[in-house]
């Protein structure tokens, strides 16, 4: 058993790494919000000192002699009979990796971001918000327990709804916000349920019952040897829970929100859409792993959710204009991978490829965000030629597509590499469909590539972003390169696998299929994208509507829950709540008053009389007795 | 018997000037009928054997609440009052309705425990001497005695305050 | 042969007269009177009981009976010159400022 006892020097530095975003997000809001430089010093300074201290627990890890350490310190926050909460940070391999990640890329985006947003006028707000995410998100990475992480949960969905919403005078935005914030309510309520119920099921009394990783670890296998839980009660739970991720990680059918998310600035979208939020919910998975493992139904609904939101989004994303969709689509389709990974039974992998995934697709968005800083464009259409303006933006954007497309060598490979050798190990489907998928990715990120990057200008007048922009994206391509050789999955505690030939060689061929593809369509215009439209109208407007689920959503909520539910509960405030309830004892109390004030004549005989009357009904209940 | 005959006599004499003080338009007849029941009453107390207290009714009430009480309707110089009949659910019918109530329930409670009671004249007596009440009053209840004599002292000072007050005073009115 | 319960059978006629007569009478002297009335009702109560009971607190508290009474109609009487006086009336149903 790991040791779970922190040394007061690590507990420090882990409540410091905790708290430091917080603290600045706190300062930001109280003293900075009318001085630009001090809000986002702040917000830089809170985020270093973050990943500082991230780094150095990381060097205490590196000592251990074993890599199953878990350290915990926690307080209690909130303690009634029978229940107790605390809030604490948990230590170990997976949220290690995960804080790096996460402390690590936004130190990087926050940078970015002092540039990226030098013109808006709500700047202080904006890294105020950033701050607080990051704090969020750290509660959810190192949570030791259930709550606080659904507390975390939460907290990063406010935030994201805040920074999606962050130009919020664009009606467009506004919206994004609004659908974000309530596809993810859907999710979060089978989430909580599940919660709640995985609460009901820790212990046959209430005492026993707890919330907390470990103990829920070491007691549930016992209980449900003993039979004490019925196996159809676990899959309901894993199932229930596994709603959080769908919704966070926006997993087909509830991944509507993530390509509205693009509203938001560039690098909220590197750091919340594709680095670090959307993959909290692969985080969950892989640190109840064992949790969903028990129960093969759900690992396989996992699988399943995972391949299809893969395969589906990458087909998105091919038919999409908008560069930072593009990506969006992209995001989706890689967070398939991950969830699949997780659902055939390995959350190393997943988590593999979610720290490879987060430097390339941050290195993406950057790439992007310097390109829309750049040329004030983001339809892939109206760009050209970037590649001769802005050549530090291009160079990343190409490393960060090769990543993506996984080429050898690069990080994405590696990962990827990983998936589609657990997925040829264990189901053939979704093997198939998975290297769809990776020739699918390299077609539409060469598609991007080829239009906006290369070709001819349109006449827009790019110039190269400054240093401080182009900083963190160099050292974001160096990442995308060399993350397949950090020994990730040695830390989390699994030797490098031997590498399977022939799945390489498959993969490899689907995204050179890809990648040449692209090249004849829109590099070399072999074949006329045009042509290739009309000849595939139907297939391309039935993605361009992409599979109608937004219209579904859109019909179900105007002609069923506005018009039935919202209905009756408009008419029930009415008629019942305000009518009869408010109005209702408005008008009570003024008649009561009415007739009692009949009572108030003001004389005296009257009062004596009451009195009497008072007197005689006493009188009679005491001689009744 | 000859005591019971008396108490029936003056309880029914006594009844009636209450009936009287009640129901008479001019209040110096009302005034004179509650001479008469203070008169009944000390009757009532001379057969009781509270001797003393027979002697202050008389005096204090008969004689010096009551000549108040004169004084002031001759002051005031009152005309009579017109007496409505009550209509029913009024007020007055209300009130005659809940005073006859109050009556019926006091009789009941007395009248539950009549069977078992001994007859008074075999009771033992109080030594209701002046003696006795005066060494009870100056002993056992000194200090009510003592407050009585404040409460009098402002009675006193509050009827002059008030009394002295002229009409150019105009508290009272709006 | 003459009980406690006849003198209190007298005291309880005496009381519910005394409140009929504050109930309905208009003019405060009569109001006044009829307190007087329901006085001597408690009183007669006072005394019999005394009686019976072979208890001189009775006696006593008749004794504080009366002595408050004469007050009571001190006060009572001076406010009802002042009444007269100012709003020139002893109807006590024209006297309602009590309703404020």
């Amino acid at each position: 058993m790991p040791d779970i006892h922190l040394s007061p020097f690590i507990s420090c530095l882990s409540w410091t790494l905790l708290l430091a975003p917080l603290i600045a997000a706190s300062a930001i809001w109280l003293f900075g919000i009318h001085r630009r430089r001090l809000a986002a010093n702040l917000a830089l300074t809170g985020m270093v000192t973050s990943f500082g201290c991230a780094l150095w627990v990381f060097d205490q890890a590196l000592r251990q002699h074993s890599h199953a350490f878990a350290w915990e310190s926690s307080v209690e926050w909130l303690s009634v009979p029978g229940f107790t909460v605390s809030f604490g940070v948990l230590l170990d391999p997976l949220s290690l990796l995960m804080t790096l990640i996460v402390t690590g890329v936004g130190s990087l985006i926050f940078l970015y971001s002092t540039a990226y947003m030098k013109a808006d006028a709500a700047f202080s707000r904006y890294f105020g918000v950033l701050s607080l995410f990051a704090f969020s998100m750290l509660t959810i990475v190192l949570s030791p327990n259930w709550i606080q992480l659904f507390i975390g949960w939460e907290l990063v969905g406010f935030c994201s709804y805040l920074l999606i919403g962050h130009w919020y005078a664009k009606p467009s935005a506004a919206e994004a916000g609004k659908k974000a914030f309530m596809v993810n309510r859907v999710a979060d309520c089978g989430f909580l349920l599940g919660i709640l119920a995985l609460w009901g099921i820790s212990g046959s009394a209430a005492s026993e019952r707890t919330l907390h990783f470990h103990s829920l670890q070491a007691r549930l296998p016992d209980l449900i040897a003993s039979g004490a839980i019925p196996s159809s009660l676990l899959t309901l739970v894993g199932l229930l829970l596994f709603c959080g991720p769908i919704g966070k990680s926006a997993q087909f059918p509830l991944h509507v929100w993530l390509p509205d998310a693009m509203e938001g600035p560039t690098p909220v979208s590197a750091l919340i859409h594709a680095a670090t939020m959307v993959a909290a919910g692969v985080y969950l998975l892989c640190r109840s792993f064992w949790l969903f493992a028990m129960s093969p139904v759900t690992l396989s609904t996992i699988a399943w959710v995972g391949g299809l939101s893969a395969i589906l989004s990458a087909l998105l994303a091919v038919v999409e204009q908008d560069l930072k969709r593009i990506l969006a689509y992209s995001t989706l389709s890689q967070l398939g991978y991950m969830v699949m990974a997780v659902g055939l039974g390995s959350p190393i992998a997943g988590m593999y490829h979610l720290s490879t995934h987060a430097f390339f697709k941050a290195l993406l968005f950057l790439a992007a965000g310097s390109v829309i800083h750049g040329t004030h464009q983001q339809d892939i259409r109206k760009l050209g030629a970037l590649r001769r303006s802005m050549p530090w933006t291009s160079g990343s954007f190409a490393i960060g597509s090769l990543a993506l497309c996984g080429i050898p060598g690069l990080s994405g490979f590696f990962s990827k590499d990983a998936i589609l050798v657990l997925a040829h190990e264990r189901n053939a489907i979704l093997y198939w469909l998975a290297v769809s998928t990776a020739g699918l990715t390299a077609f539409y990120i060469g598609r991007a590539w080829f239009v906006a990057f290369t070709g001819t200008s349109h006449g827009t007048h790019a110039h190269e972003s400054p240093p401080i922009m182009t900083g963190p994206l160099s050292i974001l391509a160096v990442l995308s390169i060399v993350g397949g050789y950090l020994g990730i999955p040695h830390f989390l505690g699994h030797p490098n696998e031997t590498i399977h030939w022939q799945v390489v060689f498959t993969s490899i061929s689907a995204a050179g299929i890809g990648l040449a593809l692209s090249w004849l369509i829109y590099g070399r215009h072999w074949l006329s994208a045009q042509k290739l439209v009309l000849a595939l109208a139907v297939p391309y407007s039935f993605l361009q509507r992409r599979y109608g689920i937004d219209e579904f959503y859109n019909a179900y909520v105007t002609h069923i829950q506005q018009r039935f539910i919202a209905g009756f509960c408009a008419w029930f405030e009415r008629a019942c709540i305000i009518r009869i309830g408010v109005n209702g004892i408005a008008w009570t109390t003024y008649y009561a008053s009415w007739l009692i004030r009949l009572w108030q004549t003001g004389k005296v005989q009257t009062y004596a009389l009451t009195f009497l009357i008072g007197v005689l009904g006493l009188i009679f209940h005491l001689i009744r007795q | 018997m000859g005591e019971l005959l008396l108490f029936y006599l003056i309880a029914a004499l006594m009844v009636a000037a209450a009936l009287s003080v009640v129901g008479s338009r001019l209040p110096i007849y009302s005034v004179l009928s509650l001479l008469v029941v203070m008169g009944c009453q000390a009757v009532f107390f001379v057969m009781l054997h509270a001797y003393f207290v027979a002697a202050i009714q008389l005096l204090l009430y008969a004689g010096a609440v009551l000549v108040l009480f004169l004084f002031v309707i001759m002051l005031l110089q009152l005309s009579p009052e017109a007496v409505a009949y009550p209509r029913l659910l009024s007020r007055p019918a209300i009130g005659i309705t809940a005073a006859f109530g109050l009556f019926l329930i006091l009789r009941t409670v007395f009248f539950r425990s009549l069977a078992q009671e001994p007859p008074l004249a075999d009771l033992s007596r109080p030594h209701s001497t002046v003696e006795a009440i005066a060494h009870a009053l100056m002993t056992k209840y000194l200090l009510p005695f003592e407050l009585t004599s404040l409460l009098i002292l402002a009675a006193l000072i509050g009827a002059v305050t008030l009394a002295k007050q002229q009409a150019s005073d105009s508290r009272l009115k709006r | 042969m003459l009980t406690l319960t006849h003198y209190l059978i007298v005291s309880a006629a005496l009381f519910a007269m005394g409140i009929a007569g504050i109930l309905i009478r208009r003019n405060i002297l009569m109001i006044l009177l009829a307190i007087e009335l329901m006085f001597n009702a408690a009183n007669l109560a006072f005394i019999a009981y005394a009686r019976a009971w072979a208890d001189l607190g009775g006696q006593i508290a008749v004794f504080f009976v009366i002595t408050v009474a004469a007050a009571e109609v001190t006060v009572g009487l001076a406010i009802a010159i002042l009444l007269s006086r100012q709003l020139n009336t002893l109807n006590a149903d024209e006297v309602s400022r009590l309703k404020g």
